[in-house]
């Protein structure tokens, strides 16, 4: 059964003069090498350019707010139990008369904490989130930390800034693409913008 | 007088020997840009612009890392490895001309540390001792990948020295002069040797990779077989030493290679050049311009070589231990023998007749 026609019948035959010679082969890979050596480099020079890395890309948490900027996650605690690293906890308290406007249930998460040396970034607390509060951004990364204490992430963090809002708005390179040209120009101001090379 | 001699001697060496430590540091920053740019990356461009520093910081990192010596080790000998490495890549340095000379205040200095008539010779005992620095190394370290790869490299050494040896005898019969001063001087006038030897060419410059210990002939640290090498116990600086002996190598090489067989400090249009120059700038300034025209050309063809150096190297894969040896014993040496007999014959009956017929 014959799977693909680039298949080559060993030979053992001798070699022949050229060949032995060794030098008219080592020039043609000089040749080859000294064509890439001037070809365009492929290196994207990481921290200033960024790549696009796709919609689905799992990058850092982030606790959603609603259109009114109010707090979607009620501290059901499902992401804490579908979390295989064990990297989520929290504790739920009771919203007080006048708070409507910050949480919109009576209960919300006072304090959730992500530990980010444990989270592996699986997403499955946002496949398990009821509410659709909890995200892990596809434009964002955990940045290095040097410090225990930057390890352990609470909402000053992770709760989502109502004046740059996140959305996944590009599902394409191409629609980043344009998504990023109209961040530029300052049409679309809820993201920071990135470059993509 | 004889301290101005002394002096200026002394300020020629260290010229000398601070432009090969300057040329080999960069040496390294070079063969990471040209291993990027060949496989189609950027190559390190964090430290500095374009990466330039990048010697300063490895050199840093190297001098502040524990220098460890193994327990079972002969210390001394340990320790003389490395130096040994250093101290023979750079000796060899001193006789290379690298340039014709300086006229100042009606003297002419020569721009080379030692004006030897038995240049070639030395810097060919010079070379040779390279090999006991890897040996003395390897054997000192008690490891057997060290001991195997000193192995490797003394007798891969003294198995291409013989080919490159004879490839040089051809030279030397159309010179009949051991002085590299005089061996550049005779190739005046586009004189070239590279055009009369081309053989003898590819065979030293084949041969000079081996004694380099670099690829395709890098057997000596083939990491897939023996780790390391002879340089697995070492680490700091001494293993700093023994890398850096290599790139001071190959720079030395490279200016051989280029006095040897590309006219050193000679281009072409040369004499054309110096007239004009003498013409406009008077005898002593514009001879001092001409001069540093033709060291600048000299470096530029000693750092093609070593470019060249490195282009081979991400170019072709390793050779197999018993196909160096074939290479060398079985082709390269008949090959440099039968160079000189051609040599001979060329020498002997074709010269005559030739140089009867331009006249």
């Amino acid at each position: 059964m014959q799977l693909t026609n680039r298949s080559k019948q060993v030979s053992n035959k001798q070699m022949t003069l050229a060949e032995r010679a060794y030098l008219p082969a080592i020039a043609t890979g000089l040749a080859i090498t000294i064509k890439h050596f001037f070809s365009k480099k492929v290196t994207i020079q990481y921290p200033e350019v960024k790549r696009y890395l796709g919609p689905v890309f799992r990058g850092r948490h982030i606790l959603k707010r609603d259109a009114d900027g109010r707090e979607r996650c009620t501290a059901c605690g499902l992401c804490a139990v579908a979390c295989p690293a064990e990297a989520i906890s929290m504790v739920a308290a009771e919203r007080v008369k006048g708070e409507e406007n910050l949480y919109r249930e009576e209960k919300y998460a006072a304090v959730y904490e992500v530990n980010m040396l444990r989270c592996i970034f699986c997403g499955l607390c946002e496949e398990a989130c009821p509410k659709q509060a909890v995200y892990l951004r596809h434009d964002e990364f955990v940045p290095v930390f040097t410090e225990r204490d930057q390890v352990i992430w609470g909402k000053d963090l992770l709760v989502e800034d109502m004046n740059n809002r996140y959305t996944r708005e590009a599902w394409t390179k191409e629609e980043a693409r344009a998504l990023d040209a109209k961040r530029a120009s300052g049409e679309v101001t809820n993201v920071v913008p990135r470059a993509i090379p | 007088m004889d301290l101005v001699e002394f002096l200026v001697k002394t300020v020629t060496i260290v010229a000398v020997f601070g432009l090969t430590l300057v040329i080999a540091m960069y040496s390294t920053w070079a063969e990471r840009k040209v291993a990027g740019f060949i496989q189609d990356r950027s190559g390190p461009n964090r430290a500095g612009w374009g990466g330039l520093l990048q010697p300063l910081a490895d050199a840093g990192k190297m001098f502040f890392k524990e220098d460890f010596i193994p327990a079972l080790a002969n210390k001394w000998l340990f320790i003389a490895g490395p130096s040994l490495a250093m101290l023979t890549a750079l000796l060899a340095s001193a006789v290379i001309p690298f340039g014709s000379t300086f006229r100042i205040a009606g003297h002419e200095v020569a721009l080379q540390g030692v004006e030897s008539n038995i240049g070639i010779l030395y810097v060919f005992g010079v070379v040779a001792l390279g090999v006991y620095g890897i040996m003395v190394g390897g054997w000192a370290s008690n490891n057997k990948f060290s001991l195997l790869g000193a192995i490797r490299a003394a007798s891969q050494n003294i198995s291409y020295e013989v080919a490159m040896g004879l490839s040089l005898i051809a030279i030397l019969m159309m010179s009949s002069s051991l002085s590299l001063g005089e061996i550049v001087a005779q190739q005046h006038g586009m004189n070239w040797n590279i055009f009369y030897q081309p053989l003898g060419f590819i065979i030293f410059i084949t041969c000079s990779f081996a004694e380099c210990n670099r690829v395709p002939f890098d057997l000596p640290e083939c990491e897939t077989e023996l780790v390391g090498g002879y340089h697995t116990e070492y680490g700091s600086m001494k293993l700093g030493f023994y890398l850096f002996a290599e790139y001071i190598n190959m720079f030395i090489s490279s200016a051989i290679i280029s006095v040897l067989y590309f006219g050193g400090y000679n281009y072409p249009g040369m004499d054309f050049v110096y007239e004009q120059l003498v013409k406009s700038f008077g005898p002593e300034v514009g001879h001092n311009i001409a001069t540093l025209i033709g060291t600048a050309v000299f470096f530029g063809k000693a750092l093609f070589f070593v470019f060249f150096y490195m282009w081979v190297r991400w170019t072709i894969p390793r050779f197999r231990y018993d196909q160096l040896m074939n290479l060398g014993w079985k082709k390269l040496i008949p090959l440099a023998i039968f160079n000189i007999i051609i040599t001979g014959a060329a020498v002997l009956f074709l010269k005559p007749v030739i140089t009867a017929w331009l006249n």
